[in-house]
């Protein structure tokens, strides 16, 4: 536990550390480097704008109305027996769709029972290990024209499953 | 998809809240969030312009380029059938190092673009469902034809129908062009993909730290853990069905 705890704290250090020296090195211009893909992710960020104000609306909403308390009454015997908790289940369904509607759960999750809970980081956790598989099929196939996937979506939801299982394991192991 | 998912968000979120009378906090509710996606974006900006400045350095340096021809020996274990040299494996080779690095925009084109080489790759294999119109058998693109455009006014289903009859006669691919099946390369590619590989999860931390937690970037480890149990499991499977097939 304390070498992941260890790792989680040098990572980004020491990548900077060798992405600017590996630059320098190689004598990149870094600085007027980095502010060229700087001002890239400023873009990035402003496209998204308008998708985080649609989604935490929705889920900001819905979380109001008293929706997702009977949603977790109504699960709790299920994701008891398994280790999940009760928020947990509708997003990982809606994960399986789509990305962006899974982010406004996940801050959902965030505010209510904190980043660093037992749900806040399993969470965490799940949301870094999965895509959204039936997304990127539909995308990817049809980039190449296919209609019979055969067994990529028993492979895709067989290796989310792994990730998921994998996140409730890490995350009782750091608790 | 989304269209589907919002729609019955703000719908369900209306009626609920009227049956279970808390309409004032969904009022309140729909206002703050608003204004709450505002600040999340402030705090992303920063963590994101950052990670973006690091990786055009690393681009610049060749870093990337580096890392995108280290990784091709590990592709060849995955995908053995590719030739050595086909574009196909290049683009394959590209997507999953954005993938791990967490370049978004590098991604999906790049991921896209292996898909399309991955289906010219069947078609050079002579994969009959993969020939595009042109190299179809001139007497059954005839054949279907004549067959197909007088029962054209029957509507759909029976024109598919008469298509496909045609198809049976002249014994010769109808289905070009359309009704694929994946090839094995392709169900390993996206299996791979959706298995998502990811050093730094960058928006999750950006996300921790606007939530007030005190160790962002505690996921990190834990989420490289996870995620290559996920691949691993993926590559597994991938392998296991290669062989039966």
């Amino acid at each position: 536990m304390s070498v992941l705890a260890h790792i989680s704290d040098i990572i980004i250090p020491v990548l900077i550390f060798f992405i600017v020296g590996y630059g320098f090195v190689s004598k990149v211009k870094v600085y007027e480097t980095f502010l060229d893909g700087a001002k890239d992710g400023l873009k990035v960020v402003i496209d998204i704008v308008p998708t985080l104000i649609g989604l935490l609306v929705a889920v900001g909403m819905l979380r109001a109305s008293g929706f997702f308390e009977l949603l977790g009454k109504l699960l709790a015997p299920v994701t008891t027996a398994v280790g999940l908790p009760a928020q947990l289940l509708p997003l990982l369904i809606v994960k399986l769709f789509s990305s962006s509607a899974a982010t406004g759960l996940v801050l959902d999750i965030f505010k209510t029972s904190g980043p660093d809970s037992y749900a806040g980081m399993l969470t965490s956790i799940l949301m870094s290990c999965t895509e959204t598989v039936f997304y990127t099929m539909s995308v990817y196939f049809l980039a190449a024209k296919v209609t019979k996937t055969r067994y990529t979506l028993t492979g895709a939801l067989l290796s989310t499953l792994a990730g998921t299982v994998a996140s409730v394991v890490l995350t009782r192991w750091m608790g | 998809m989304l269209n589907l998912i919002w729609a019955v968000m703000i719908l369900l979120a209306v009626l609920y809240g009227a049956l279970a009378g808390n309409m004032s906090q969904v009022t309140n509710a729909a206002l703050d969030s608003a204004g709450e996606a505002i600040s999340l974006c402030l705090t992303m900006a920063g963590v994101v312009a950052l990670w973006m400045g690091l990786m055009e350095i690393a681009r610049k340096a060749g870093l990337i380029e580096k890392l995108t021809r280290g990784i091709s020996p590990l592709l060849r274990l995955m995908f053995p059938n590719i030739p050595k040299g086909h574009p196909a494996g290049d683009y394959i080779a590209t997507n999953i190092i954005a993938n791990i690095m967490g370049l978004g925009w590098a991604c999906t084109p790049a991921g896209l673009k292996a898909m399309e080489e991955l289906a010219k790759l069947e078609a050079q294999r002579g994969n009959p469902e993969y020939l595009e119109a042109g190299q179809k058998e001139p007497v059954g693109q005839a054949r279907r034809e004549v067959t197909a455009k007088p029962t054209g006014q029957m509507g759909q289903g029976s024109a598919h129908a008469a298509g496909r009859d045609a198809g049976k006669d002249s014994r010769k691919p109808e289905s070009a062009g359309r009704s694929r099946r994946a090839s094995n390369e392709m169900c390993t590619f996206l299996i791979l993909n959706i298995s998502s590989l990811q050093l730094i999860p960058v928006n999750m931390i950006a996300y921790r730290s606007q939530y007030g937690s005190v160790d962002p970037t505690a996921v990190i480890a834990p989420a490289i853990a996870a995620t290559l149990f996920s691949s691993l499991v993926a590559v597994l499977y991938c392998k296991w069905k290669d062989r039966r097939n």
